[in-house]
């Protein structure tokens, strides 16, 4: 927070006033607004306590709507994070391979599948398991969005991981060279240990994009995870579509922060712990590594 | 040190919790083992519904769980399994169902790849509107009307061929939406089949909020959906849909889920499918 | 191959046009959104402060199909906040844009919030020794820097943009990706040849903006 105090001065009489007149301003505005938007809801009778009542009073709702969404969200993300990990860790590699007939391909797969939207991947995905596969009906929606995301992430991590190896000082590889350690080897036991370390934030991080992304395949491809149970609650509960659509929000917002939070700490504890190579990946970096071209 | 241990339990909890995930989606069997696989809808009211407490009930459970006791079966020997409309036709060849009782329309097009029994019910194309709301008397009063339905189907696709292109035509994922609008007044009109509008509007938050136009603007006979040249099972479905009828048990069925909403059903059709 | 296209069918370039727009009004109302939230997670009222850095972390962590679900149920079919759109065409493409302009302006605001923290302390003290308001500091002289430096970033959130207009399918806006999952549902045959097309639409709009922002970002890059 070094920068917020340089930016402006330490308030003084007048500037307290002022930031008192803005603190005021605002809060009536915000006020307004709030008290706008109950008043249309409860207009339209939006607030109704039956609307709203399922949620606290009816476990049946949680039991057998919500928290099983919930778990097939959390399967689909653990499922295209595990199986997008080592994917992308071979990518990665293979990009900064010494090769250039490893090297380029890696690159062009890791861009092509960074560059287009991960519904198109899931699209395609669920209309090859019609053509080409047995998959069952039930099933599929899950391969789906699974492989969609596998596709996509494996190129995100490919690029983390890329940078987690990027981002280690030199004289580890010059060591290890020194030392009479082979290319392979220097990979494997040098430089690969220390990235994944310099590289867990990071995939936290990512594990909310990856949990935020499983609600495309409720929406658009039957996937019955959280935010696809807004349907059969709806059907059950009197088209309460928006205290549902809440509480779904609500759930959803309270996962990523919990990542998120976790994701800072871990940041926060590998930089303070670091006392050899200093390298860390933060949640910054995801963003780059989610853009094509963009160099984690 | 103390780092590496971190993140090794991090990476096995991972692992575990996966592991114990992966174990939940178990699959539906064949019906060998005393167990009749039945496909129907699991959301929508009144036909087909997946209630709270994991209990079904609807117009098209009802005749399912008659026609499975009929076959054989009771009802605690039935697996219900989903099938979107999309997916019907798949799931009926693949085996993963052994018949289906989704509001699914008898056509030429379907019976080129399944069989029906039936039909075991007529229903119409049709308009749901608010209570107080009498400006739609027929079709073309639509023209000047915002109307909702679902993403590409049937209904949606004839009312924007055909029986009112000019309407201003909001397709959702789920009728719930659709709803929630007509409610609000964002739309004035929701249209598919009467059976499943009478099914939202029999709903007890509903009672009395919204009224059927019976406008009949299409017929829809559904049949019960199963595998092409299954000549056997289909005689089966169509003599226990003949008992249904004569018992009594159609009647009950229909008053009981289609009630509330003053919903003026036609007769139970003659079976017509089949030798 | 690309037999299908010629049925005349499908609106392919008007599907991609619809992308374009989303991306278009999107990315301006998230850059004017997302600096005021800057701005004021920055700023010297508490209250202000505050309500930046929840809004940033509530959004953040939504879904960005949350988000715009929720503008189509909510804002538009029950309170009817129609932004002033005659039919659901316009209304869906609107209150799709007012979701994506709210999700976006979140990552507007990190970007150019670490932005701020690579303008040198020294520019911020001379401003402020010179007698400018924290509004004059932050407009006339922290801002203008801060925005070179993150030309980077911004172009990493375009791209982001760009590939989530996507989810404006959920509601039925009918952009690129519902063009293509009507097109892959019908033409069975040419599966392939339907995914090729659309990848290359997306590689066609989103490879130039990285590489010539890429290119703005060193030119413009303050020397330091």
């Amino acid at each position: 927070m070094s920068s917020t105090s340089v930016l402006y001065d330490a308030p003084g009489v007048r500037a307290k006033r002022r930031n008192i007149i803005y603190t005021a301003l605002f809060v009536v505005a915000f006020v307004l607004a709030a008290w706008w938007i109950l008043s249309v809801m409860a207009d339209k009778d939006q607030l109704a306590a039956n609307k709203w009542n399922p949620f606290v009073t009816d476990a049946e709702v949680w039991t057998t709507y919500l928290l099983p969404g919930l778990g097939v969200t959390l399967q689909a993300a653990a499922l295209s994070i595990v199986i997008a990990l080592p994917l992308g860790a071979l990518l990665g590699i293979g990009r900064l391979s010494d090769h250039a007939w490893v090297r380029v391909p890696v690159g062009a797969v890791v861009e092509f599948f960074r560059a287009i939207p991960v519904l198109l991947m899931m699209v395609f995905a669920a209309q090859l398991y019609v053509q080409f596969s047995t998959v069952s009906s039930d099933l599929r929606p899950m391969y789906a969005v699974v492989t969609g995301l596998v596709l996509y992430n494996a190129s995100v991590m490919a690029e983390i991981v890329r940078a987690g190896i990027l981002s280690l000082p030199r004289g580890q590889t010059d060591a290890a060279k020194a030392i009479g350690m082979r290319k392979g080897q220097t990979m494997v036991y040098v430089l690969v240990p220390q990235a994944v370390t310099a590289m867990l934030p990071a995939l936290v991080s990512q594990l909310v994009v990856i949990v935020k992304d499983t609600a495309l395949g409720g929406a658009l491809l039957g996937l019955n995870e959280l935010l696809y149970q807004l349907r059969p609650i709806t059907a059950n509960y009197g088209a309460n579509t928006i205290a549902t659509l809440v509480v779904i929000g609500l759930i959803f917002i309270g996962l990523n922060s919990l990542l998120t939070s976790f994701a800072g700490w871990l940041e926060k504890r590998l930089r303070q712990g670091k006392k050899s190579s200093g390298a860390v990946l933060s949640a910054d970096d995801v963003q780059q590594a989610n853009a094509p071209g963009g160099k984690a | 040190m103390k780092l590496r241990k971190a993140s090794a339990a991090a990476a096995a909890a991972l692992v575990l919790s996966l592991t114990a995930t992966a174990c939940g989606g178990g699959s539906g069997s064949d019906g060998d083992d005393g167990k009749i696989t039945i496909g129907i809808k699991f959301d929508q009211p009144g036909l087909g519904l997946k209630k709270p407490d994991g209990t079904f009930a609807g117009f098209d459970v009802d005749v399912a769980t008659y026609v499975a006791k009929e076959l054989g079966y009771e009802a605690k020997d039935i697996e219900w399994k989903q099938t979107p409309s999309a997916e019907r036709e798949n799931m009926i060849a693949n085996g993963d169902v052994k018949f289906v009782v989704a509001s699914y329309s008898i056509n030429d097009e379907r019976k080129q790849k399944v069989d029906f029994a039936g039909p075991y019910f007529v229903a119409h194309q049709d308009l749901l509107v608010r209570a107080d709301d009498s400006s739609i008397t027929k079709a073309e009063d639509l023209n000047s009307k915002k109307l909702c339905s679902v993403t590409g189907s049937t209904p949606a696709q004839n009312v924007k061929e055909k029986l009112a292109p000019k309407a201003d035509l909001q397709e959702f994922g789920g009728y719930s939406e659709c709803l929630t609008g007509l409610e609000n007044k964002a739309v004035d009109a929701i249209t598919t089949d009467d059976s499943i509008l009478a099914g939202y509007a029999s709903q007890k938050e509903h009672q009395g909020k919204f009224k059927l136009t019976g406008l009949k603007l299409s017929d829809e006979n559904y049949g019960i959906g199963l595998k092409k040249g299954d000549t056997d099972l289909q005689s089966k479905i169509n003599k226990a849909l003949e008992k249904m009828e004569s018992d009594g048990s159609w009647e009950k069925a229909v008053k009981a889920n289609f009630g509330p909403a003053n919903y003026k059903n036609d007769p139970a059709p003659k079976i017509t499918e089949g030798s | 191959m690309f037999d299908f296209l010629d049925s005349g069918r499908y609106d392919l370039l008007g599907a991609f046009w619809v992308t374009v727009q989303l991306t278009l009004y999107s990315a301006i109302g998230s850059l004017i959104w997302g600096t005021l939230l800057a701005g004021m997670r920055v700023g010297p009222v508490p209250v202000m402060r505050a309500f930046g850095t929840a809004y940033v972390n509530v959004v953040r962590n939504t879904p960005l199909t949350v988000v715009i679900v929720g503008c189509s149920v909510g804002l538009g079919q029950t309170l009817q906040i129609t932004l002033g759109g005659e039919d659901f065409k316009t209304m869906g493409f609107r209150l799709a844009v007012l979701g994506f302009i709210a999700y976006t302006s979140t990552f507007v605001c990190e970007a150019l919030r670490s932005g701020i923290n690579t303008v040198p302390v020294g520019q911020a003290e001379a401003a402020r020794a010179l007698g400018l308001s924290f509004v004059q500091v932050l407009t006339l002289v922290v801002l203008p820097q801060a925005f070179r430096a993150v030309v980077a970033p911004l172009a990493n959130v375009l791209i982001a943009l760009t590939k989530n207009t996507t989810v404006a399918a959920a509601i039925g806006v009918a952009e690129a990706s519902l063009l293509m999952k009507e097109m892959i549902e019908n033409e069975t045959s040419a599966l392939f040849a339907v995914f090729a097309l659309f990848a290359f639409g997306f590689i066609v709009l989103t490879l130039p903006m990285g590489l010539i922002l890429g290119w703005v970002s060193k030119r413009v890059a303050v020397k330091r």
